[in-house]
């Protein structure tokens, strides 16, 4: 059966190696535009609400995912909150050891609904808790280029 | 037919660029929530939803219907995401009416998407892969060579000159003019221009090819009870059909596509479509390419093979033809944000049988309309046949 | 419907180049090693050899190039590899002058879809023609292999540097 034939030698498996050569280019949208903007302009957050449905989105959306209407209603909010979860990062993309391990956690913020994936410093791994207190420690105005990169960590309060 | 009858009542979508500040989820909700508008619907009055939207390396997102799925409204409903390549706009069509049709669902929001703005240097960079990594690629492909290689084996087989095609090109970047939505409308575009731009891959030149484009489009389709509820003037799903050819292009026969002639026939035996031609009375067919519109105009038996290029020199597919075909001015002139693309030709049909295309409105109130797309490795047929 | 048409913002070349507007970019770095599997991995050592090679399906009788393990069309498993000609027949060409990402040639590409000789009618593969004036291409031109020095063969389908016309 023919199904069953089967490559002899190793040397007879051959496989081709290529690649995908793409590049993404990804712009901020609507609601990232103004998001990214105001953290880079004025170091602090900004997000959206829905009245209806008594959601403060963070990130800000440009619509509400409930009752799918258009939200221009933009507020001001605080840049700190609790650790919802986190965790310790040892190795890198490539599974090589990282340096120093690097605690990535997910914040959620006091006064919105939802919150930010970042690291965490100027605390030591074994001292993070469910529930800390921690806020955003944004780089220097200068720079800022308008990305989650403007933000250098969250640290505890 | 089976099961109830499945109604489009109501279609938006966004316009087409050629770069979006938008994020894909952005555009998906401009297109989705303008739909539900159009026929005075919310969210919450949708049973699921059905997410279209071509190569995941396109908008460089993974599980890109996972990532648009709260632009599409999916929050918390049943969710299904289908990917026929290029089929995948008159596809998703199909898929919401057999979410209604099956009994499950009353109505189903159907969302298409594409931002290939996104994929840097261009989008063939993602398109590449489609040819056999093994025996294709190491020859360094060009995607362009696939529809070069097709256009001349259908420009041979039936003696054509590259001015039989261009009409197509012209046509449909001038209706294109007319349509709110459109990225390449020219109501001036002669066929000279067509045959004096850039030779890319002969018989391939610039005018031929449509353009790499950010767009969404959305319908909302229901089960007959609902429609007759929320509108008097329901486009009903008369026929849908899909077929695919072997994977094995260069063992096809490239000068004409079974596969859309095997579609078409699964939508008219549905539809109870004996005389196409006749019955047919406005087609928007897939073109990508120019010569793609003729090839599908004959594997939609709509034209004997061969014939389509003479039907089109003679006007018969101009708007106020015999048979119009992309009065919308298709994927050449509104754009091709691939499977947004397909379901534009599905709306546009729906607007066209309600006498709402405005400026474009083909005349002689047209009772049957049929939008089809192509796709996949250059393989697949999608059909809808929709009617009033 | 133009009130359900809604106007996206478009962003020109320049909005980006400038940085009018933000945007991240990402190169996903994907590398991939695609394993050619069993008959391919038969028919590009036959390359080596300067042979092409097919497979025949018990029940359709068909000689399919490029060869497979079943056949698409009855859903049963080959059963024979069959040598086939390096010669051909043009079943469709293009004369592309431009890559896939948009740099333009000098020289123009000539890729054509070869119907081989020995396999069955319409059985193509993809490849190059050369020696030939580009403007002297045609449909239905015979064309032959123009295999690469033994010494210089990979097993790899550019093991055929090209096929050229045939004189018969």
């Amino acid at each position: 059966m023919s199904l069953l034939h089967r490559i002899e030698h190793p040397d007879d498996a051959l496989n081709w190696h290529g690649d995908m050569p793409t590049e993404g280019r990804y712009t901020a949208g609507i609601a990232g535009e103004r998001f990214f903007r105001e953290i880079k302009e004025k170091g602090q957050f900004l997000a959206t609400v829905c009245l209806d449905c008594d959601i403060t989105y963070m990130p800000p959306r440009l619509y509400c995912e409930e009752c799918f209407s258009h939200l221009d209603e933009w507020v001001e909010v605080g840049s700190w909150g609790h650790v919802h979860t986190f965790t310790v990062v040892h190795r890198d993309l490539d599974n090589e050891p990282l340096s120093e391990p690097r605690i990535l956690a997910f914040v959620t913020l006091d006064d919105a609904d939802g919150g930010l994936v970042h690291y965490l410093d100027e605390i030591e791994p074994e001292d993070v808790y469910l529930g800390m207190r921690v806020e955003a420690v944004f780089r220097a105005e200068d720079e800022r280029q308008g990305s989650i990169s403007d933000i250098e960590y969250f640290r505890p309060v | 037919m089976i099961g109830d009858r499945v109604a489009v009542v109501g279609a938006g979508m966004t316009k087409f660029v050629r770069r979006a500040q938008e994020t894909p989820k952005e555009l998906a909700w401009e297109a989705a929530h303008l739909a539900l508008r159009s026929c005075e619907m919310t969210i919450d009055d949708i049973d699921a939803i059905v997410i279209g939207t071509a190569p995941d390396a396109f908008d460089g997102v993974h599980m890109k219907s996972e990532y648009l799925s709260d632009g599409c409204g999916a929050w918390g409903k049943p969710v299904i995401r289908g990917y026929v390549g290029g089929g995948t706009g008159v596809f998703a069509a199909i898929q919401g009416w057999y979410h209604v049709a099956s009994g499950l669902f009353d109505t189903v929001l159907v969302v298409c998407e594409e931002k290939m703005s996104s994929c840097r240097p261009h989008p063939q960079a993602a398109f590449l892969t489609i040819f056999d990594h093994t025996t294709e690629r190491p020859l360094k492909p060009n995607l362009l060579w696939i529809f070069a290689l097709e256009m001349n084996a259908y420009m041979n087989r039936y003696g054509l000159s590259k001015r039989d095609i261009a009409t197509v090109s012209v046509k449909n970047k001038r209706n294109a003019a007319d349509h709110p939505a459109a990225m390449l409308g020219d109501p001036d575009i002669t066929v000279e221009d067509v045959l004096n731009s850039p030779v890319l891959a002969w018989p391939v030149q610039r005018l031929d090819v449509s353009p790499v484009t950010d767009g969404a489009v959305a319908l909302v389709m229901s089960a007959n009870h609902v429609a007759r509820r929320v509108t008097d003037r329901p486009v009903w799903v008369e026929g849908v059909g899909w077929n695919l050819d072997t994977a094995y292009w260069t063992n096809r026969d490239l000068a004409y596509p079974v596969y859309v002639e095997e579609a078409a026939r699964m939508a008219y035996d549905m539809a109870g479509i004996s005389e196409p031609r006749k019955q047919i009375h406005i087609a928007e067919p897939y073109d990508p390419f120019d010569y793609k519109e003729l090839h599908h105009l004959e594997g939609l038996m709509l034209f004997d093979r061969g014939e389509a290029p003479r039907a089109a020199a003679d006007g018969v597919t101009q708007r106020d033809g015999d048979l119009p075909v992309c009065p919308s001015g298709g994927l050449l002139g509104v754009g091709n944000p691939i499977a947004a693309a397909g379901l534009m030709k599905v709306a546009e049909i729906f607007w066209q049988l309600r006498g709402e295309a405005g400026a474009r409105q083909v005349p002689g109130n047209p009772k049957r309309g049929l939008a089809q797309a192509w796709g996949d490795l250059m393989q697949v047929g999608t059909v809808v046949v929709l009617g009033v | 419907m133009d009130e359900f048409v809604y106007d996206s913002v478009y962003l020109s070349s320049r909005d980006l180049r400038e940085g009018r507007v933000l945007f991240e970019t990402w190169q996903p770095n994907a590398q991939y090693a695609w394993d050619a599997g069993v008959a391919i991995s038969r028919y590009l050592q036959e390359f080596k050899a300067g042979k092409l090679i097919g497979r025949s399906c018990p029940e359709c009788s068909r000689v399919l190039v490029p060869p497979r393990m079943f056949c698409e069309s009855c859903f049963c498993p080959t059963d024979d590899w069959v040598t086939l000609e390096d010669t051909g027949t043009v079943l469709t060409f293009s004369r592309c002058t431009i890559t896939w990402d948009l740099v333009q040639l000098e020289e123009p590409q000539m890729p054509a879809v070869i119907e081989i000789d020995g396999a069955s009618p319409g059985m193509g593969i993809m490849h190059m023609l050369g020696e030939v004036d580009p403007e002297a291409l045609a449909i239905g031109m015979r064309v032959r292999a123009v295999w690469k020095p033994a010494d210089e063969r990979t097993g790899s389908v550019t093991d055929i540097a090209y096929f050229k016309p045939l004189k018969e």
